[in-house]
C-alpha cells in the first residue's frame, strides 16, 4: 500500500480517507432564478469515523447528502469513494432519507428485508437479519404491521433498520431522528453508535440538532447558511465508548455552547433572509 | 358466545340490505297499484318476479348471460392488458405523453358509441364489434390513471430504489407499480364500468348477442316486466364483476 500523503489524508497514520469531498459546488438551475445550494465544500471522512454535518434549515445539507449518495450526478468538484468519482449510487453507500420512505405496500419485516431480497439472501437468513434490526430499533412485535398502522417516528425507524440491514460500509443519514421524541432519539443514538463501532462503519450524519451531533460524532462539520460552505470543523474529543449519559457531562456542554455560537450566527442569517423574502412578498 | 355474536354482526348488514330492497319493492308495488306511478312506465315488481321464470325458460337467459359475460370478460381483460402498458409508456416517454394524453382524455369524454356504424362495417355484426368498441370505450380511464399513478409516486421512494441500485425493470416491478397500484385500480374500476355499460349498450344497439339484445327484443314486444327482469340479470352480472375486482384488489393489496 502506498502512503499517498495528499493534504487530505491522515498523514500520521497513513490511512486513506474513505470519503473525500473536494471543492464540491452545486447550483440548481441557470441564470437569475438559480440557487447556489453548496459552495466549494471540502472535507474528508476517515474509515470508521462518525462525522456530523450540521447547519440551519435550507443550507444545503440534503443536497450534499444526495450528491454523496449519487442521486444528484451533476455537480462541480469531486466526491470520491475508493478514489472513484461519484456519478451514481455507490454500492458501499447506504442512505437513510429525511422524508418518510417506507414502502406502504410492504409490512414492517418485508420493508426491512427488502435490500436483502435484492442481494438474493435466502429467506430464513433474510428474516433473521431483519428481525435483529427491527429489534434493534425498538420495533419488536410490530413486524407484521403495515407502515400505515405506525406512527411517523416508528416509520422512520423502519427505514433506518432497512438501511442498516445491508450493513453498508458508508452510512449516510439525513436527519434520521427528526421525527422522534428526545428519549427515543437518545436511545436510538446509542444503538446506532454501537453498531457503527461494531461494524467500524463510516458514518455521515446530517442534522440540525446540536445535542445529537455532539453525542454521536468524532467530528462535526458546521455549515454556513446559503450558500452552504464549511464554516468550521470541530473535533469532539469525548471518550468512547460513548452513551447518551455523555450529554450531562461538562465537556459536552462546552462543545454544545461552542458550536451553538457558530450556528446561531448562521441561523440568524437564515431567519433574517426568510423574513425579508416574506416581506418582499410577491415571489412566492 | 363470541363467535355467535360475530356471526350476528355479519348477518345484520345483509338482512338490513335485503329488507331495504324488499321494502322498496313493496312501496313501489303499493304506489303503482294506487296509480301514483304510471303502470305503463314501471311494471309491478310482482309481475317482474313472475316474468323471471318466463325469461329463464323461454329466452335462454343463461346462454345469453354467458354470451354477454364472455364479451365483458374479454373486454375487461383487454383494457387492463392494453391500458396499463400504454399508461406506463406514457409515463416513461415525456414527449409521447405531452403529444397524446390530451387526446386520450378527449377520447374518454367522446360518445364513441355513436361511431358504431364504422365498426359494423369493419367487423360485421359479431361479438368482435362489441368487444372492440367496448375496449376502446373503456381504455382511456385506465391509461390516464396508470400514467397519473406512476407520475405521482413519491420521489423519495424512487430514490430509495436508486440508492439500492435497482435495474429499470426492478424499479418498475418493485417500486413504481406497487406504489401506483391504488390509483391504477381506481382506473380499472372506472374502465370496467364503461366496458360493462358499453357491452350491453352495443348489444342493444346492434341487436346482437346476449342480454342487451334480449332487452331490445322484450322492449320491442312491449314486455315491460320481462324487460325489467332482463335488466335485473345485467345487474347480477355487473355485481359479479365488481366482486371479482374487489377480491383481486385485496389480494394484491394486503392493507390500504
Ligand atoms: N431540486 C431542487 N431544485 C431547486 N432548488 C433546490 C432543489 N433542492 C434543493 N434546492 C434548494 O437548495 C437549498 C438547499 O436545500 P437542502 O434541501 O439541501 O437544504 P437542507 O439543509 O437539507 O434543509 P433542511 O434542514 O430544511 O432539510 C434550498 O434553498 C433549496 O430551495
Ligand atoms: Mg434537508
Amino acid at each position: 500500500m502506498t502512503l499517498a500523503t495528499s493534504a487530505a489524508s491522515d498523514a500520521a497514520s497513513g490511512v486513506q480517507p474513505q470519503l473525500v469531498i473536494d471543492r464540491v459546488t452545486k447550483q440548481f438551475g441557470e441564470g437569475p432564478g438559480s440557487v447556489l445550494a453548496i459552495d466549494d465544500m471540502s472535507f474528508n471522512v476517515m474509515p470508521g469515523e462518525f462525522v456530523s454535518v450540521i447547519g440551519p434549515s435550507g443550507c444545503g445539507k440534503s443536497t450534499l447528502f444526495n450528491i454523496i449518495g449519487g442521486l444528484l450526478d451533476e455537480y462541480a468538484g469531486d466526491v470520491l469513494i475508493e478514489r472513484e468519482r461519484i456519478a451514481g449510487p455507490h454500492k458501499a453507500v447506504g442512505m437513510v432519507f429525511q422524508e418518510e420512505s417506507t414502502f406502504p405496500w410492504r409490512n414492517v419485516i418485508d420493508n426491512v428485508a427488502f435490500p436483502l431480497e435484492l442481494l438474493g439472501v435466502n429467506k430464513s437468513e433474510r428474516l433473521d437479519l431483519a428481525h435483529h434490526f427491527i429489534d434493534l430499533v425498538g420495533l419488536k412485535g410490530f413486524e407484521k404491521l403495515m407502515p400505515s398502522a405506525l406512527s411517523g417516528g416508528m416509520r422512520q425507524r423502519v427505514s433506518i433498520a432497512r438501511t442498516l440491514v445491508s450493513k453498508p460500509q458508508i452510512l449516510l443519514m439525513d436527519e434520521p431522528f427528526a421525527a422522534l421524541d428526545e428519549q427515543t432519539r437518545l436511545l436510538l443514538g446509542d444503538k446506532i453508535t454501537q453498531i457503527q463501532q461494531d461494524l467500524n462503519q463510516t458514518t455521515l450524519l446530517i442534522t440540525h440538532n446540536l445535542t445529537e451531533a455532539v453525542q454521536l460524532s468524532d467530528r462535526i462539520v458546521v455549515m454556513t447558511y446559503r450558500p452552504g460552505k464549511v464554516k468550521r470543523i470541530v473535533d469532539i474529543k469525548l471518550p468512547r465508548p460513548r452513551t447518551s449519559d455523555v450529554v450531562s457531562s461538562d465537556a459536552f456542554g462546552h462543545y454544545v455552547a461552542e458550536i451553538w455560537s457558530d450556528l446561531r450566527e448562521e441561523a440568524t442569517r437564515g431567519m433574517v433572509d426568510s423574513e425579508s423574502a416574506q416581506r418582499g412578498g410577491s415571489r412566492g | 358466545m363470541a363467535s355467535s355474536s360475530l356471526a350476528q354482526h355479519r348477518a345484520i348488514p345483509i338482512i338490513l340490505g335485503a329488507s331495504t330492497i324488499i321494502g322498496a319493492f313493496v312501496v313501489l308495488e303499493v304506489l303503482l297499484r294506487m296509480g301514483v306511478v304510471n303502470k305503463y312506465v314501471v311494471p309491478l315488481p310482482s309481475q317482474v318476479v313472475m316474468a323471471l321464470e318466463r325469461i329463464i325458460v323461454e329466452e335462454n337467459i343463461f346462454g345469453r348471460m354467458r354470451e354477454t359475460a364472455y364479451e365483458m370478460v374479454v373486454s375487461c381483460v383487454m383494457v387492463i392488458v392494453l391500458g396499463v402498458p400504454i399508461g406506463s409508456l406514457l409515463y416513461r416517454w415525456r414527449s409521447l405523453r405531452s403529444a397524446v394524453l390530451d387526446w386520450i382524455a378527449a377520447m374518454a369524454a367522446a360518445p364513441l358509441v355513436l361511431a358504431f356504424p364504422l365498426f359494423l362495417v369493419m367487423f360485421g355484426r359479431s361479438p368482435t364489434t362489441v368487444i372492440v368498441m367496448s375496449v376502446i370505450t373503456g381504455l382511456a380511464p385506465i391509461i390516464i390513471k396508470t400514467t397519473e399513478g406512476l407520475l405521482g409516486v413519491r420521489p423519495v421512494l424512487i430514490n430509495v430504489g436508486r440508492s439500492l441500485k435497482l435495474t429499470d425493470a426492478q424499479m418498475f416491478r418493485m417500486i413504481l407499480l406497487p406504489a401506483a397500484l391504488p390509483t391504477i385500480f381506481s382506473g380499472i374500476r372506472l374502465s370496467w364500468t364503461f366496458v360493462l355499460i358499453s357491452v350491453v349498450g352495443i348489444e342493444f344497439l346492434i341487436n346482437l348477442g346476449g342480454l342487451g339484445q334480449l332487452i331490445n327484443d322484450l322492449s320491442e314486444r312491449y314486455d315491460l316486466p320481462g324487460t325489467y327482469g332482463a335488466i335485473g340479470f345485467v345487474i347480477l352480472v355487473s355485481v359479479a364483476f365488481f366482486m371479482i375486482l374487489e377480491r383481486v384488489e385485496t389480494w394484491l393489496r394486503p392493507a390500504k
